[in-house]
């Protein structure tokens, strides 16, 4: 096994680069979808702030016949419609593209899930003040929410970095298709290693930041 | 200031409906101190939430300040809340902000400028003694404290009406009366009206003027909380009357009383502008009848004295009889008889199967030596009866 580091040392680097492009832009725009859908899921849930029984069941039948499809199969199924939004199927940003569909809907059943465990009592004595329910879920329930929400988030970022080094296997760029190119498919058991280490210490940091980050919140 | 109407609040419907407030007819006025008190799911938490709305009636009418709170639009709503203050149970206070961040909080959505906010916050906290934890967040704050905080929010915008829901039942007692104090304030310095919901007739006894007895959704009993005390009409108010007072012997302590004692005994009640401990030593020295305190306690109802002395006789039969007839002028007395010819008269006993089973239970406690005063076998004097006047505020149900 003969692995030339200074020819690939370099490729690894940009594939970390790609990486970190796909899951902080999937991060931000399936963060925040997934933020108001979760909201929504929480809210018009029956006997909640807004309650609307339409919308709860259209956003929660979504969600279940989403979240079940494995990655891999799903980014293969979106590939019509990411061909008619970013006019490839391959690439960073198709890849993106298919990741902030999947990880939206995941995000917003870990945010709903975050929200229901917000003490009830808290959200009626913001309206026994005279709190409008918009005011109520920005002031109250969100910040209220706010520790379990970021390590919530934590879990979806380290979600999104397993997702993208799936992609590798379509062309989607980053660090699974470096290891699949340069590894897996030279029988390279070296280069595939390095880049498991690569990515063990991404999601390492990432978890260290959402804990710190969650104690920070906690207010304890 | 708050008046209901029929107000009735149904949840579910069909056969799973239940009517957690029934047809309830009640005027609170303005600058009272206003008790509601009944077991829990009695309907009294439904009660105190169809005055800010938080629940809405399902049929009849509840009146606040003049505005009629059934026909009231959600923004009409929302000013009409920002109007009471309440105060939890569980404190319910955000753990996300500071302590001055939550009283703050009801002043931030009314609008206020900053710095005025700032000086508002401030002078509450002072008020309720916690200007040094402004900056503290609630997760650091005894119970005790985190009420105060509670009490300060709710008063952040300088309502009117204060609703008190449970707001001392997850208190221990001697943080309760520091609480039950501090309400006692808000409605004497401040003016504020105040409903306190409780399950614990000392709360009542502490600091309501009057008092509405709820069980099943509806009132069965209502009015002035010494006369409730005094002549308690309904079964469930005699139970939590009873837990409050316990200055008439139950039928256990009532043996026990006669193994000790087996001469005539009397309960004499002792009332506002009725008889008192000195009437009674007065009146056993000129019929040359020697008594002594055998039990009971004298403790104050809206700030009246109340409560009973159960006493042992001695003298020559005849006198005795002629003592009892004018005590009874004066007082409501009860003749216990002897040990040889007891009688049982049902009023002057506390009856002992009604009691939850809880540990303080009056049969209980009355077990305790303690709970019963040998006072001394000759001449009661004046000044050893007043000696047991009125225990200070803080004791709980006198003493026994």
């Amino acid at each position: 096994m003969n692995s030339d580091w200074s020819t690939l040392a370099p490729i690894l680097l940009e594939s970390l680069r790609e990486t970190l492009y796909m899951v902080s832009v999937t991060l931000l725009i399936s963060g925040a979808l997934g933020l108001l859908m979760g909201v929504l899921l929480y809210a018009t849930r029956r006997g909640n702030l807004l309650e609307n029984a339409a919308i709860f069941t259209v956003l929660n039948i979504a969600v279940n016949i989403v979240r079940p499809i494995p990655f891999i199969i799903f980014i293969t199924a979106v590939g019509p419609l990411t061909l008619m939004t970013i006019g490839t199927t391959i690439g960073n940003e198709a890849v993106i593209f298919a990741m902030s569909i999947m990880a939206s809907f995941i995000t917003a059943r870990i945010v709903e899930q975050n929200l229901v465990a917000t003490d009830p009592g808290v959200i009626e004595a913001a309206r026994a003040v005279g709190a409008s329910r918009l005011r109520i879920i920005l002031t109250v329930l969100i910040p209220e929410s706010l520790a379990p929400l970021v390590l919530g988030y934590t879990f979806l970022l380290i979600g999104i970095i397993d997702m993208s080094a799936l992609a590798g296997y379509i062309g989607g760029g980053g660090l699974g298709d470096f290891a699949i190119v340069y590894g897996y498919q030279r029988f390279n058991w070296e280069v595939t290693f390095v880049t498991v280490v690569v990515i063990v210490v991404l999601v390492q940091l990432a978890q260290v930041l959402g804990n710190w980050l969650a104690r920070k919140a906690l207010h304890r | 200031m708050i008046s209901f109407r029929e107000a009735t609040k149904v949840f579910g419907s069909g056969p799973d409906a239940v009517r957690a407030v029934d047809s309830v007819t009640l005027d609170v006025g303005e600058g009272e101190i206003f008790g509601v008190i009944g077991y829990s799911g009695a309907g009294k938490s439904t009660l105190v939430r169809l005055v800010n709305a938080l629940e809405t009636v399902t049929s009849g009418q509840v009146v606040v300040d003049g505005h009629d709170v059934t026909t009231l639009g959600e923004s009409e709503l929302r000013q009409l809340r920002a109007s009471i203050g309440m105060v939890f149970q569980q404190f319910n206070l955000m753990k996300s902000r500071t302590v001055a961040g939550n009283v703050a909080y009801p002043l931030k959505v009314a609008r206020w400028p900053k710095e005025r906010r700032k000086q508002r916050v401030a002078e509450l906290l002072d008020f309720v003694g916690l200007a040094d934890k402004a900056r503290t967040y609630p997760g650091q704050l005894s119970g005790g404290q985190k009420q105060r905080v509670g009490i300060a929010r709710a008063l952040a915008t300088s309502p009117k009406i204060l609703l008190a829901d449970e707001a001392t039942s997850a208190l221990d007692p001697d943080t309760t009366q520091d609480v039950l104090a501090l309400l006692k304030r808000v409605n004497r310095e401040l003016g504020v009206t105040v409903v306190v919901i409780t399950h614990e007739m000392d709360v009542i006894r502490s600091i309501a003027q009057r008092v509405a007895v709820m069980e099943h959704g509806k009132v069965v009993e209502h009015g002035r909380v010494y006369d409730v005390f005094a002549a308690p009409r309904e079964r469930a108010t005699r139970r939590f009357v009873g837990t409050a007072l316990r200055d008439r012997p139950t039928p256990e302590v009532l043996e026990r009383l006669r193994h000790r004692h087996p001469g005539r005994m009397v309960t004499v009640g002792v009332r506002d502008g009725q008889g008192s401990g000195t009437d009674l030593t007065a009146t056993l020295r000129r019929h040359g009848v020697d008594g002594s305190i055998v039990f009971g306690g004298i403790t104050e109802i809206d700030e009246r004295p109340f409560g009973s002395l159960t006493v042992e006789l001695a003298g020559d039969e005849e006198s005795i009889d002629a003592l009892i007839a004018e005590l009874r002028r004066t007082a409501d007395v009860h003749d216990l008889g002897t040990r040889e010819h007891p009688r049982n008269d049902p009023s002057a006993v506390v009856a002992g199967d009604e009691q939850p089973s809880s540990p303080d239970a009056p049969g209980i406690s009355g077990a305790g030596g303690a709970d019963e005063i040998a006072g001394p076998a000759t001449g009661l004097s004046a000044g050893s009866a007043t000696g047991l006047g009125t225990p200070p505020e803080r004791s709980s149900g006198g003493f026994q």
